[in-house]
């Protein structure tokens, strides 16, 4: 534990405490969605610092490459084009985990430290202890996670946990040209969020505002949208994401409960055998079936 | 080899074999299974060669079973026909679990219970095979509302399924005389007479 940035939060299928005395500001990546200009620098970046090369794919027409995320490509950017008030608006999101506070893929996982969060915020899988299953998936409200072909492991953004460790900002911050996207304590994102918000309704855009969605506890990754009422139209960013009900119920008390119903089950039986003892054939029974 | 001439036989090898395969499956299956149930149980996995080998093994371990108890189901699905005289068994278990069991009806092969039971496991594996095979991430990857309604049934299948199992065994360790039925599948007349008498009139011609 000697990265104070990396003291961990919580951890997969663990049911005690984390080490949590020491405490360390939470951190951000904001994505101003309204001076990105879709360059896909930051997927360059991504693809240079965590040495991932995708497999080249296949040109479907559109700007969008590769198509969607993959156990090596851990982050994409997606373009829409909407009509907005009689105007063409290309809206361009960089896709990616988002960082929740309160991580569907951590609440799911059912191998003890497969994934991690750390009281910095940041949601890491340690894939040494992923067994593969895919319940990241399932847990996720943003269906970001991927399983590797090659390896039957889960993998997604770490926000550059290694680099964010030793004080850097992650490589796609490093590289995007505009200052679309920034680094800094959650506080500061938020900060600047605002004033950039600020500028974009004078601008006319009324609804612009600052995705950090309450339902999961808010995230790690934030977006300025110049339509926040309406996130769905950044290509399908949940207007509200939360933790799916089936989900918690599914790792909720339930389980427990279940367990313990199985543990009484198999201890009636036992008292069961003590207290009336077997079941057995009776003397007479014997007798009267030897004629 | 211990086996008296005048004993009854109450299954074949070819059932009982059969019936062994699904066992062997439903243990593999529930320790595998618990692993990633809860993480109090994680370390069964280690029985599997750890968490990835149990995650792989797993689910062709559930085709396996399902294979095995769909010829369970076809070969015993006759005998587990619930009727009247069934029910009244099962109104009555309770004088049953006491251990006062001159009084109950008189049951056929299969007492209400286990027919019952039968039925219960039959619905389990059908869910757990469906949900299965809708959350197996190696090979598919559906819609994921659809796998998260699966993974909620399965777990719940399980369980269910798991407490049966238990009381399944309990009940033939407590009756004495029922495991060489699954051993070399005779049962002595007396045991036949006592626990399934209608059977036992039925397949000896005592009628008393
Ligand atoms: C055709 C039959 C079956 C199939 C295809 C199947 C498949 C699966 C799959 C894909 C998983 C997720 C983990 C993994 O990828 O290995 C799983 C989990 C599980 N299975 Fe099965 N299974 C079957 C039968 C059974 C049976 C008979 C039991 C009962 C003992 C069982 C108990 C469990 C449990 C307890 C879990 C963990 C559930 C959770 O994490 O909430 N499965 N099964
Ligand atoms: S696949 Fe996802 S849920 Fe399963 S062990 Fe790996 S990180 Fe955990």
């Amino acid at each position: 534990m000697a990265l104070q940035s990396l003291d961990i939060a919580s951890r997969s299928a663990t049911t005690t405490p984390s080490p949590s005395m020491r405490e360390t500001a939470e951190v951000a990546k904001l994505i101003d969605v309204s001076t990105c200009i879709g360059c896909k620098a930051c997927q360059a970046a991504c693809m240079e610092w965590n040495d991932l090369r995708d497999e080249v794919g296949r040109n479907s027409g559109v700007l969008d490459n590769p198509r969607d995320l993959s156990a090596a490509s851990w982050t994409v950017m997606r373009y829409a084009e909407v009509e907005e008030g009689g105007k063409l608006e290309w809206l361009i999101r960089k896709d990616g985990c988002m960082h929740c506070a309160d991580p569907g893929c951590l609440k799911a996982c059912p191998a003890p430290g497969a994934i991690v969060k750390y009281a910095n915020g940041i949601v890491d899988f340690q894939e040494e202890n992923c067994i593969g299953c895919g319940y990241c998936i399932t847990g996720c409200p943003f269906n970001i996670p991927r399983i590797s072909q090659k390896d039957g492991k889960a993998y997604k953004c770490t926000l550059c946990s290694d680099r964010v460790a030793v004080g850097m900002e992650p490589a796609c911050i490093k590289a995007c040209p505009t200052g679309a996207l920034q680094f800094g304590s959650k506080e500061q994102m938020k900060d600047y969020a605002a004033e950039r918000i600020a500028d974009l309704q004078q601008r006319g855009f009324q609804n612009a505002g600052l995705y950090d969605p309450p339902g999961v506890g808010g995230t790690h990754v934030m977006y300025v949208l110049h339509h926040a009422d309406r996130p769905q139209l950044y290509r399908e960013l949940p207007a509200n994401p939360t933790i799916s009900p089936l989900v918690a119920l599914w790792k909720g008390v339930a389980k427990p409960v279940a367990a313990a119903a199985l543990g009484l089950v198999a201890l009636g039986s036992l008292f069961h055998y003590v207290v009336k003892g077997p079941n057995e054939v009776s003397k007479e029974m014997e007798k009267e079936v030897e004629e | 080899m211990n086996r008296d001439p005048r004993d009854l036989q109450r299954y074949t090898a070819p059932e009982r074999a059969n019936h062994w395969l699904v066992g062997i499956c439903f243990i593999l299956l529930a320790l595998s299974g618990l692993a990633l149930f809860h993480p109090a149980f994680y370390p069964l996995a280690q029985l599997f060669g750890g968490g990835t080998w149990a995650r792989i093994l797993h689910p062709y371990i559930g085709v396996v079973l399902a294979i095995c108890f769909a010829a369970l189901f076809v070969r015993f699905r006759a005998l587990n026909v619930m009727a009247p005289t069934d029910w009244e068994w099962l109104r009555r278990m309770r004088e049953m679990a006491a251990g006062d069991d001159h009084t109950m009806p008189a049951q056929g092969k299969y007492n209400g219970g286990q027919k019952l039971l039968f039925w219960i496991m039959a619905a389990c594996v059908a869910l757990l095979a469906l949900s299965g095979v809708i959350m197996w991430r190696a090979w598919l990857n559906l819609p994921v509302d659809l796998v998260r309604v699966a993974a909620v049934v399965h777990a719940a299948a399980a369980a269910v399924m798991i407490g049966f199992i238990i009381v399944h065994i309990y009940a033939a360790i407590w009756t004495k005389g029922t495991i060489r039925a699954m051993w070399y599948g005779t049962v002595t007349r007396a045991w036949a007479k006592q626990h399934h008498r209608a059977w036992y009139r039925q397949i000896t011609g005592d009628q008393r």
